[in-house]
């Protein structure tokens, strides 16, 4: 079990070492570098390579992937050529916005994904389950910015009881992001909660169908418990990967929304380094992406082995 | 008079159909336990029985309803009671001992919570006497260390212990009765018959009233006082088990009795034609009379009432003309055997792969190897039987010799030469002579195919037929399975069981092979199925000098078409030779065994159970690979040297350290 747990750890180290360097090395095919970006139209002559002796650009790729690995494994992911900040600061302010609203978009979808996955099962095909699958479907499908407006258009323009956009900087204290956080938190619970309630129903569905729950109702068991103890930890193992694929979704930035709202999060830095061309940023930020999404995928193999003893044995005999 | 424990009156289920048509399950259903009586319900797959179990549980599975009748237990309508005095009632006073244990315990918890949580809702224990209680229980169905089996997880258990340890849940509440949903089918012969025992003891005990659901007569007889046998959600003949077994009076019973291979012979049973009817296909008449030989005009206008006879009852306008001998099984032919058409050498299998390190620097996978020192020849016009429980590696062989499991050592070859290892690498006329007929027809034909497409892929690969000519091979191929030229068109979905595989084997005919590999052909198959299955086989060795190796875990269907048999034991071979020699007087301890554990169904058989009932999950590293479970074991020499290969007349072959008589 442990042993099958360090591997798993050490195998996702690998994967973002692999995923450090093929960023590092897409980044540096692309056409120009970090200097002309900066420099624009007086990227030529002795300002270029004054600029690049500065940022280090003159010497050999491999040297630089090498102190570039060095200085994440540090935390040091080098200074953004923009503003010339360390990069470190600007993806902290933001990856806690990030985190703050994937932890509690989490925090009210998951659960209630997982209730109401249960019941539409139990009550497949039945009022409730046409209603909430159908809502569920619409949730999916309605494209976010669309539910964003709607919401905005509700809640803010004609309600009046929710700000419409966050007006917060990135560094903002938690404080200032709290009362404006709501409506993007809607927004995506709407859209998680959707994708996670289709899984666990359908899952459910096909636990309920199983022999051994028919087993422990002819055993006597009572229905909330035969749902509670031997339906629902078999039924919540396909539920885990999507819980995952949906975190790493939040934390990889939701753009759209972070956009619409105007939220100072991960997503939004990016495509607003990608459009000023901010190379070394871009490349710290899709690394830190990347590794969490190596993480939380890592974290989900974890917890489905401790949901199913099964998985446990086979691990360990592999 | 008493009223009966469980009371079965006019009991009719059914469902209705996306027509909005009425169709019945169980059709007018009456059985009647009285305390401490053991009835075995028996059936083939489709008759109700399990169904009817259900039913008394007051279950029924989703879109099915009750028409008519009742089910009362100690007089109270089960179907009447609300949801709270049910759940009381099941798992407490009546207890379910389910089919196939493993899938019906959860997987996600301990057997000690999974045994506690049935004693909380039945028992009148005190919370803290429950552990104690749990290894009790486990103790009491003769588990080995109780307090370390309450410990695990199901998935870590055998099939037997898992069917111990639900029949340790369904004592949990003391039940007054048990119903028991073919509690050994999948199991082991040994381990079916230490199951039986251990039933059989229990009842015995406690005057525990049993309602057994089988197909399987032999165990029905070996654990039922009486038995109800089903046709069509009817109950045809109902009465003591002795005369039931002896006597027969209903048709149907005399046809299935007559289905079975039994031990003592080298006989193809007599085969039942035709199939039972779909539920709603009944007609007025008599539900068995199109398949009957006995049918008269007034069988096919009006349904039989049940009529009691000196000892119970039958359904059956002609029962009286009925008391004549069964239908007499067909003596295998003996045939002289040809050349060898396969050889296999030394044959090795390992499951173990290398891991990632020992792969690049080419060192091969270390333990012990789960198949060794298979040496077999299989001759042309000959059935080679390859038996064994599960894990004895009987179908490993197989994969190795068709090319689909790569083989860690040994030679396999055909008289042009040895074959290549893997499949791919075969010629196209090699594998042509070798051709596979997997278990379970519905998985090994594709759904979405039509008959004429399965049979034309060989006929197009080998012989290069198109057009007229390869439809009209097909249909010849058909024929000879006993099949007609209008099943062409049709999807498998559309064809019973023995009929899917008769296509399969169809489709092996069709490469016109030299050896036909059956892996377990009859086992998903019901009794009436496989006597037609096994008698297709028979005849194709016979007319077409075709050599079989069959590998079966029944022994006594390997007793009717096999002329020599190989036991195979944890991937060894214990003894090979002619089945006449075998059968007759076992000559190793684990022949022994295995024949000692069949049941026949034949009133007071006894089993022998000899040897442990025990699972290995891998053969030893050393020694004699039933050193463990052996009753005949001389001491250290079985576990520290291989035994020696005694050859006896007639190439029969034992390793064993006790030299044949």
């Amino acid at each position: 079990m442990l042993a099958y747990a360090l591997r798993r750890t050490l195998l996702g180290l690998i994967t973002v070492a692999l995923v450090s360097a093929m960023i590092f090395f897409a980044v540096e095919a692309l056409p120009g570098d970090a200097c002309t970006a900066v420099l624009q139209r007086d990227a030529h002559g002795q300002r270029l390579e004054n600029c690049r002796r500065e940022m280090g650009l003159d010497r050999p790729a491999t040297a630089r992937y090498l102190d570039w690995v060095g200085g994440a494994i540090r935390g040091d992911l080098g200074a953004s050529a923009g503003s010339g900040k360390a990069i470190t600061e600007l993806v902290g302010a933001r990856l806690a916005n990030t985190l703050l609203l994937a932890g509690l978009s989490m925090a009210v979808g998951v659960p209630l994904a997982l209730l109401l996955g249960v019941v539409t099962a139990l009550a497949r095909d039945r009022a409730p389950d046409l209603v909430l699958s159908t809502v569920a479907i619409l949730a999916m499908t309605i494209p976010e910015f669309v539910t964003a407006t709607l919401l905005i258009f509700t809640f803010s323009v004609w309600l009046g009881w929710v700000p419409g956009i966050v007006l917060a900087s990135a560094d903002a204290p938690i404080s200032t992001l709290f009362p404006t956080i709501w409506l993007p938190v809607a927004v995506l619970t709407m859209v998680m909660t959707a994708h996670i309630l289709r899984t666990v129903r359908s899952s459910m569905i096909d636990v309920m169908e199983g022999d051994f729950v028919q087993m422990a109702r002819l055993k006597g068991v009572p229905a909330w418990r035969v749902v509670w103890r031997h339906a629902l930890p078999s039924a919540l193992l396909p539920a885990i990967n999507v819980v995952a694929l949906t975190v790493a979704w939040l934390l990889g930035g939701v753009v759209v929304v972070e956009k619409v709202f105007n939220y100072p999060g991960l997503g939004r830095f990016m495509v607003d380094s990608i459009t000023e061309r901010d190379l070394p940023v871009v490349q710290g930020l899709a690394l830190v992406v990347a590794s969490a999404y190596v993480g939380v995928n890592l974290a989900a193999d974890l917890l489905a082995l401790l949901l199913d003893p099964r998985l446990r044995t086979a691990r360990l005999r592999a | 008079m008493t009223v009966p424990l469980i009371d079965i009156a006019g009991l009719e289920v059914g469902f209705t159909s996306r027509d909005g048509v009425t169709l019945p399950i169980l059709r007018g259903v009456d059985l009647r336990l009285e305390p401490g009586e053991t009835l075995g319900l028996v059936g083939e797959s489709g008759s109700g029985k399990s169904t009817l179990a259900l039913a008394a549980l007051g279950h029924l599975r989703q879109g099915l309803r009750v028409l008519a009748g009742q089910v009362r237990f100690r007089g109270q309508d089960v179907f009447a009671l609300p949801p709270h005095r049910l759940s009381a009632l099941r798992g407490g006073s009546l207890a379910l001992i389910p089919q196939n244990a493993g899938q019906a315990l959860t997987p996600t918890m301990r057997i000690g919570a999974q045994v506690a949580e049935a004693l909380r809702l039945h028992a009148t224990c005190a919370p803290a006497d429950i552990p104690g209680r749990v290894v009790q229980l486990l103790a009491r169905v003769r588990l080995p260390t109780p307090e370390a089996i309450a410990r695990r997880f199901p998935h870590e258990l055998s099939g037997g212990q898992q069917q111990r340890v639900a029949i340790a849940m369904a004592l949990a509440g003391e039940p007054a009765a048990l119903l028991l949903d073919e509690p050994t089918t999948g199991l082991d012969v040994t381990t079916q018959a230490h199951i039986l025992e251990l039933l059989r003891a229990l009842a015995a005990e406690s005057g525990t009233t049993m309602l057994y659901v089988s197909h399987d007569l032999g165990a029905v007889a070996r654990v039922c006082d009486r038995i109800a046998v089903m046709y069509a959600g009817e109950v045809v003949q109902e009465g003591p088990a002795t005369h039931l077994l002896r006597t027969p009076r209903h048709p149907y019973a005399r046809a299935l009795l007559a289905a079975i291979p039994r031990i003592a012979e080298a006989r193809i049973p007599a085969a039942l034609e035709g199939r039972p009817p779909m539920p709603g296909a009944t007609g007025p008449g008599c539900a068995f009379a199109p398949r009957c030989t006995l049918a008269a005009p007034v069988c096919q206008t009006h349904r039989p009432a049940p009529a009691a006879t000196e000892d119970g009852t039958v359904r059956c306008h002609r029962a009286s003309e009925t008391a004549q001998p069964l239908p007499e099984a067909q003596p295998l032919a003996a045939t002289a055997p040809g050349e060898a058409v396969l050889s296999v050498q030394d044959l090795a299998v390992s499951y173990a792969s290398p891991g990632p390190l020992a792969q690049l620097v080419g060192r091969p996978a270390g333990g012990v190897a789960q198949v060794a020192d298979i040496r077999l020849e299989v001759h042309a016009g000959e059935t080679l039987a390859l038996v064994g429980e599960s894990g004895s590696g009987k179908s490993s062989i197989l994969k190795a010799i068709a090319g689909l499991l790569p083989p860690a050592a040994g030679r396999i070859s055909l008289p042009s030469g040895p074959l290549a290892a893997a499949v791919d690498h075969r010629r196209p006329d090699e594998v042509r002579r070798i051709q596979l007929v997997f278990q379970n027809p519905d998985e090994s034909l594709n759904p979405h195919h039509t008959i004429a497409d399965i049979l034309a892929q060989p006929l197009r690969l080998y012989h290069r037929l198109a057009g007229p000519a390869l439809r009209a091979r097909a249909a010849a191929l058909l024929e000879e399975v006993r099949l007609g030229a209008h099943h062409l068109d049709r999807l498998p979905a559309q064809l019973s069981g023995g009929e899917k595989q008769r296509v399969a084997i169809a489709r092996a005919l069709a490469a016109e092979p030299a050896l036909l590999l059956c892996d377990e052909p009859t086992s998903a198959l019901d009794v009436s199925v496989q006597a037609a299955v096994l008698a297709l086989l028979a005849r194709l060795r016979r007319e077409r000098g075709i050599a079989i190796l069959f590998v079966a875990h029944d022994l006594a269907v390997v007793r009717a078409i096999a002329d020599r048999v190989a036991v195979l034991y944890q991937g060894r071979l214990c003894e090979i030779g002619p089945a006449e020699a075998v059968y007759r007087r076992a000559a190793h301890p684990y022949t022994e065994a295995l024949l000692g554990a069949v049941l026949e169904p034949e009133p007071g058989w006894q089993p022998r159970l000899l040897g442990h009932d025990m699972v290995e999950r891998g053969p030893p590293a050393r020694g004699c690979p039933f050193q463990n479970r052996c009753h005949r074991h001389l001491g250290p020499v079985c576990n520290e040297q291989a035994p020696p290969a005694h050859e006896l007349p007639g190439g029969h072959v034992v390793r064993c350290h006790i030299p044949p008589a």
